[in-house]
């Protein structure tokens, strides 16, 4: 189970920078079609938003990958050491 | 533990669970009035014909949601950490009352110009930033009261609150709009000129009350106990999002739970009333019944979730409840097109008839011709069409193009509609009515309110709050297909499942006293 958990962190590694991209490339497409101030915002406050989201995620499947969740912690004590 | 002990006798958990619930659920009410009147609200203070006000409208909607609601959770989360939870969701109580009554009495923009987009805007930012900060607050205050192994059951009436706001908003305003005078197309006219603004006012008495019985309460004992014992945490946020152990549990209870919460709940309860009133042509009135049936027969699925959690645990419950919206959002959506179709029924020609009115259009020589055709199918669907257009000097009275339509269901078939919307509450209720308790269990008292809060927002102000503006994006992107919006929710529900699946654990936190 644990050797699929960090193969998995790849595939979220991977995940954070598509969907970057896809939301990129659709923002382009969508403003290009209808270039109006309203698109121009809706889209640039996805991107914003999501940016450190697809960020996030990039650190999940690193921290996967790495087996940081392996084994969970089952005290406050150990999410409080560090 | 003996702190615990000792407040509960002060402090009886159902008094705990009172005071919580009834001012997160007012919370609610409030940010859900604004999105409900939100076309009202437009014509009242962004008028679509100036595009500095259309683009302030753009942004109250965009900003509120998905930008300043994680932003509150911040906050408000290091506010509670470091001030206490009590005082903590008491100010986002007050900021979001006084905001809400605030917005009701906001001139418009005939009257005050650009003043009345731009107080509005702000409004709604104070709005959205005190939601930031009040869930995870309240969720936390019962958590911390409540006894061990009842933490899902005692927790799952927070839960409840988000949905019961969301139907008290839409009694208020099916109350208001149908009351203001005897004849029901005046009131309806009375409540989109003055009376949209009684719901916000409203507000402001739910506040006084919800006020007055949390001043009543006493701190979390949790909190007081990490008080009196200096354990409190410096820097919150530090600890929260730069420490690796905590941060890695912050990062797991987004992708593997909070985010495939957040799109079940938006699309039983917001995108479901999207589509049956914009792809189903459901008349106003009936789509928002529907969804009050729905949500009231529901709603006791949260407390009944929550306590099973208690017993088996949080994981597969929430796991279950995300997997079967997965398969089934296709077979229910095209289920409510089926319902509510008119294709190849035949109307019947005697209880059909045309309507037409002709009104003066302004200050010029030209009229308004309404038409408005009402049909009723031979499956007991009545479809009415109500066309506009303007009658020049030297035309027949007829109006051209298409109108709007709206349906209404026979009642076999609004029950029928009513069961759809159900289940897709039930799975809300699946994932939604153990979570708070599992959000308060993965993390550690003295930065559990900044911990919980952030992802709690992202996950259904970011991806959740999204749903209803990526389904109807896909839809224009791929015409054709009604149901294309759907693949959002399962998209995201489907990677939060693997996730979930894979990397989080069904323990039960014995002891969230650490």
């Amino acid at each position: 189970m644990n050797t699929l958990k960090r193969l998995a962190g790849w595939i979220w590694m991977a995940l954070a920078p598509a969907a970057v991209w896809l939301l990129a490339n659709t923002a382009h497409s969508e403003i290009a079609r209808n270039p109006t101030m309203d698109t121009r915002i809706q889209w640039t406050v996805f991107i914003l938003v999501f940016i450190p989201i697809a960020f996030g995620l990039l650190l999940f499947g690193w921290f996967a990958w790495k087996g940081e969740y392996d084994r969970l912690p089952e005290s406050s004590a150990e999410v409080a050491e560090d | 533990m003996q702190l615990q002990q000792q407040d509960q006798a002060a402090n009886p958990i159902w008094k705990v669970i009172g005071a919580s619930s009834v001012g997160t659920l007012i919370e609610w009410y409030d940010f859900y009035i604004f999105g409900s009147l939100a076309p009202i609200i437009a014509a009242q203070f962004f008028p679509q014909t100036n595009p500095t006000a259309a683009l302030l409208a753009t942004l109250a909607t965009f900003a509120a949601g998905f930008i300043v609601r994680p932003f509150g959770a911040l906050v408000f989360g290091r506010l509670g950490d470091l001030v206490g939870r009590k005082y903590t969701f008491l100010l986002t109580l007050i900021l979001m009352g006084g905001s809400t009554f605030a917005i009701g009495l906001v001139p418009g923009y005939e009257r005050i110009g650009f003043a009345a987009p731009i107080i509005v805007l702000l409004l709604r930012l104070i709005q959205g930033l005190a939601l930031g900060g009040e869930y995870g607050g309240a969720a936390t205050y019962v958590a911390e009261h409540a006894p061990d192994g009842k933490r899902g059951y005692y927790t799952s009436w927070i839960q409840t609150t988000a949905t019961l706001g969301l139907l008290l908003s839409l009694g208020v305003i099916l109350g208001t709009r149908s009351s203001l005078d005897p004849d029901a197309t005046i009131s309806v006219q009375k409540f989109e000129e003055w009376g949209w603004r009684i719901p916000f006012l409203l507000s402001i008495l739910l506040v006084g009350v919800s006020v007055y019985i949390r001043l009543r309460m006493k701190e979390s004992p949790l909190f007081t106990e990490i008080k009196a014992s200096g354990k409190i945490s410096k820097n919150p946020l530090r600890e929260s999002f730069v420490h690796r152990a905590n941060l890695k549990m912050v990062l797991l209870a987004l992708f593997g739970m909070v985010m495939g919460q957040g799109v079940v709940w938006y699309t039983g309860q917001f995108y479901a009333q999207t589509f049956m009133e914009n792809v189903c042509r459901l008349d106003f009135g009936q789509t928002r019944t529907i969804l009050i049936w729905a949500i009231v027969l529901a709603t006791p699925g949260f407390i009944l979730f929550g306590w099973l959690s208690d017993r088996i645990g949080r994981k597969w419950i929430m796991l279950l409840g995300m997997f079967l919206a997965i398969i089934s959002y296709r077979p229910i959506y095209q289920q409510m097109l089926a319902i509510s179709d008119t294709k190849g029924m035949t109307a019947d020609p005697a209880r059909g008839r045309v309507d037409r009115t002709i009104l003066p259009a302004g200050n010029s020589d030209h009229s308004l011709v309404n038409v408005t055709t009402i049909a009723q199918f031979d499956n007991g669907i009545i479809e009415k069409e109500v066309r506009k257009d303007t009658l020049y000097l030297s035309e027949k009275p007829t109006a051209k193009g298409k109108g709007k339509i709206s349906r209404t269901l026979p009642s076999g078939r609004y029950w029928q509609m009513i069961g759809l919307v159900f289940i897709q509450i039930m799975f809300v209720t699946m994932v939604y009515g153990p979570i708070a308790a599992f959000l308060v269990e993965l993390f550690p008292t003295r930065i559990r309110y900044t911990s919980m809060s952030l992802p709690y927002h992202i996950g259904n102000g970011v991806f959740g709050g999204l749903t209803p503006f990526i389904a109807l994006l896909l839809t224009t992107i791929r015409q054709g297909d009604p149901l294309v919006g759907l693949w959002y929710p399962i998209g995201v529900a489907t990677v939060c499942l693997i996730i979930g699946t894979l990397y989080v654990s069904n323990r039960i936190d014995p002891n969230v006293n650490d």
